[in-house]
């Protein structure tokens, strides 16, 4: 019997239904957030769609129960592989006590819990590069050896914290992988105007280390490329710099005007290789899915994110007063 | 009790630590093998190794943002700044992460990091090796900055900052390090951060110091002494949060208060210890509170009388002292 694709690379028909569905529920859940947005419920989205297969293929690939990870504000998928619910996300959206990220104190995006092994993130971009190195420095010194999973954009990769901790992982042999969720847009500047090598894994080689580019739109061959990256950096031979080539499918943020710099078409071309689509269309050459069955799967995240949107909007707001709380511990 | 320098007893305070707890260790740029440029690190890569005294690539941001990281995860790293003129490209790291991490994740996560940097001139390090620092970081909530200006006071406060749950800027007076000398008990001890400390007891005029100028304020006070004028000399030791009780208390004592350091003036860290006391004592007040700093210039020149011209000395602080012990 010939192998399926993804059973080539080592993925079981169940792990790529259990991708399909964090894709999905990822995209149910940020659709809702643009919804209650306009609804003038909550005042701020900021968006994954068109990322989630990055997101969910790489993530799928670390052992989310000693692995770390350092994510950016898109990474809605990759948070909820490693643990966090559609209840979470809608908690956050909502500025909710109950928000895991931050007890409401922090816009939505801005990921984080000890629980989850989601090292706390900030807005100032680039910064949870240097953490996710020394999260990784951490376990070498006590032995845990974790490996550090930490996602950024395009842009990013001009940061000097990018280079400064790239750098620094590739000259201690750090178990990291840079993952880069490259959308062709930072905000609106395009990808002419950020880099002028290639491909943003080219950096990579002045680092030491090697670095990876791969169609972000394929859940599998993210997932491919991540799990070599990561035993790699398990077997002690250090970092890897993966470039996932995806495409922004709806506006920097919920505040922003796409129309403005970038056409129609170009959107509208883009949205035939939405990843979900073409997810969806895989699982069911392979005869894992039909049409009913999506529609079924549809439907149960729907509900899903119906009950966390009813329970988040109805859950307590943080009381004014903690506002005074946890600037120290003592 | 031995006597010992300043840079002797951060030496001492570092490895103390990181005998007592494994989960210590050091980095930044030089302080392996060269043991730091100003060797506050010597000899602690022989004793702990060079996993735990870390030569890091020359990018502070880097030495900090990894430091961050590695705290959050339970560590307890000693991220060192060459000079604290060369901490700029790291605020973002300080600043919006490390004083921030707390707060921002509702108490799930912290940050137990110190950051040392010497700061101060007088070392013909011209603009880039001489400055104070500071100011830029004591408006920061969630971030402790603490500036000891004894050997007592650095080895105690260097373990209380290492112990402590949440970040320290450690600042160390470099003209401190080898010229002041001063008793540092066997024992272990910390020295509480966010307690300013009496160092001589007065009943004429108070002077608020820190860093070098408070050490100007006490040979001064001696002088003083002699011409039966009494100063009480008060150490801020943290800079931020201040200690807004022992400030008041100092400045009650006497009613006429002087505020020097070496940091420019305008926006410096006098300018808030003058309106704690302009808020509290104005009733307790005979004089008007006044600063004695550094002028609001870039930064200190290289050239010698420029230099001289920019520093504090002994008779700068007599001469303000009496002035205001006169008033």
């Amino acid at each position: 019997m010939t192998k399926t694709r993804h059973q080539s690379v080592g993925l079981t028909d169940d792990q790529v239904l259990e991708m399909y569905r964090y894709m999905l529920l990822a995209r149910k859940v940020d659709e809702r957030m643009w919804l209650l947005n306009r609804a003038g419920k909550i005042p701020f989205v900021i968006s994954c769609q068109g990322q989630e297969a990055a997101q969910v293929g790489a993530a799928l690939a670390f052992d989310k129960t000693k692995d770390y990870l350092c994510p950016y504000y898109r990474d809605f998928g990759a948070v909820m592989v490693f643990g966090q619910t559609a209840q979470d996300t809608l908690l956050s959206a909502f500025a909710k006590a109950e928000d895991p990220n931050s007890g409401g104190r922090q816009m939505p995006g801005h990921f984080g819990g000890k629980k989850y092994r989601i090292m706390s993130g900030s807005s100032p971009v680039t910064t949870q590069v240097p953490h996710a190195v020394g999260i990784a420095l951490a376990g070498k010194m006590t032995g845990e050896n974790q490996v550090v999973f930490t996602s950024f954009g395009e842009g990013s990769s001009n940061q000097g914290d990018f280079h400064e901790g790239a750098n620094f992982a590739g000259v201690h042999k750090l178990p990291v992988i840079f993952f880069c969720e490259n959308n062709k847009y930072a905000i609106s500047v395009p990808l002419k105007k950020q880099l002028a090598c290639k491909s943003v894994a080219d950096r990579a080689i002045g680092y030491g280390f090697p670095g990876v580019s791969v169609d972000g739109n394929d859940p599998i061959e993210v997932y491919r490329v991540t799990k070599e990256a990561v035993d790699r950096a398990r077997a002690g031979e250090g970092p890897t710099l993966i470039e996932a080539v995806t495409y922004r499918l709806v506006p920097h943020s919920s505040d922003d005007d796409d129309r403005v710099y970038r056409n129609r078409d170009e959107v509208d071309e883009a949205k035939k290789q939405d990843p979900l689509v073409i997810f969806a269309t895989y699982l069911k050459e392979v005869g894992l899915l039909t049409d009913k069955a999506i529609d079924q799967l549809n439907r149960e995240v729907q509900v899903i994110v119906d009950e966390a949107t009813e329970y988040a909007e109805k859950a307590p707001y943080p009381a004014p007063e903690s506002t005074m709380t946890h600037v120290y511990g003592s | 009790m031995a006597n010992m320098s300043y840079i002797d007893a951060i030496t001492l305070a570092m490895q103390e630590e990181m005998r007592r707890d494994p989960r210590v260790f050091l980095l930044g740029e030089d302080v392996g093998v060269r043991g730091g440029v100003f060797r506050a690190s010597n000899g602690l890569i022989d004793e702990f190794g060079e996993e735990r005294v870390i030569d890091t690539p020359l990018a502070e941001s880097a030495i900090v943002g990894v430091a961050i990281g590695a705290a959050a995860v339970g560590m307890r790293p000693i991220a060192e700044i060459q000079f604290a003129d060369f901490i700029l490209p790291a605020v973002n790291q300080i600043v919006s992460e490390a004083a921030k991490l707390r707060y921002r994740s509702n108490n799930d996560w912290n940050c137990p990091l110190t950051i040392r940097a010497p700061f101060g001139g007088g070392v013909h390090g011209a603009l880039y090796h001489s400055q104070s620092v500071e100011a830029m970081f004591t408006n920061v909530p969630g971030l402790k900055v603490v500036a000891p200006s004894t050997p007592y006071d650095a080895k105690g406060l260097l373990k209380a900052a290492i112990r402590d749950e949440d970040p320290v800027l450690f600042f160390e007076h470099k003209r401190c390090y080898r010229l002041i000398k001063g008793e540092v008990p066997e024992e272990d001890y910390t020295v509480p951060i966010g307690k300013a400390d009496v160092k001589r007891e007065g009943t004429d005029i108070t002077v608020i110091s820190y860093g070098m100028t408070l050490h100007f304020a006490l040979q001064a006070a001696e002088k003083l002494a002699e011409e039966g004028i009494s100063a009480h000399v008060l150490d801020l030791r943290t800079l931020y949060p201040l200690d807004k009780e022992g400030i008041i208390e100092a400045a009650s004592k006497t009613g006429k208060v002087l505020i020097i350091h070496e940091d420019n003036k305008e926006g410096g860290v006098g300018g808030e210890v003058a309106a704690i006391i302009a808020e509290h004592c104005l009733f307790e007040l005979d004089a008007p509170i006044k600063r004695l700093c550094g002028p609001d210039v870039p930064a200190m020149p290289y050239s010698p009388p420029m230099e001289k011209f920019f520093m504090l000395n002994p008779e700068k602080v007599l001469e303000a002292m009496r002035e205001l012990a006169h008033f």
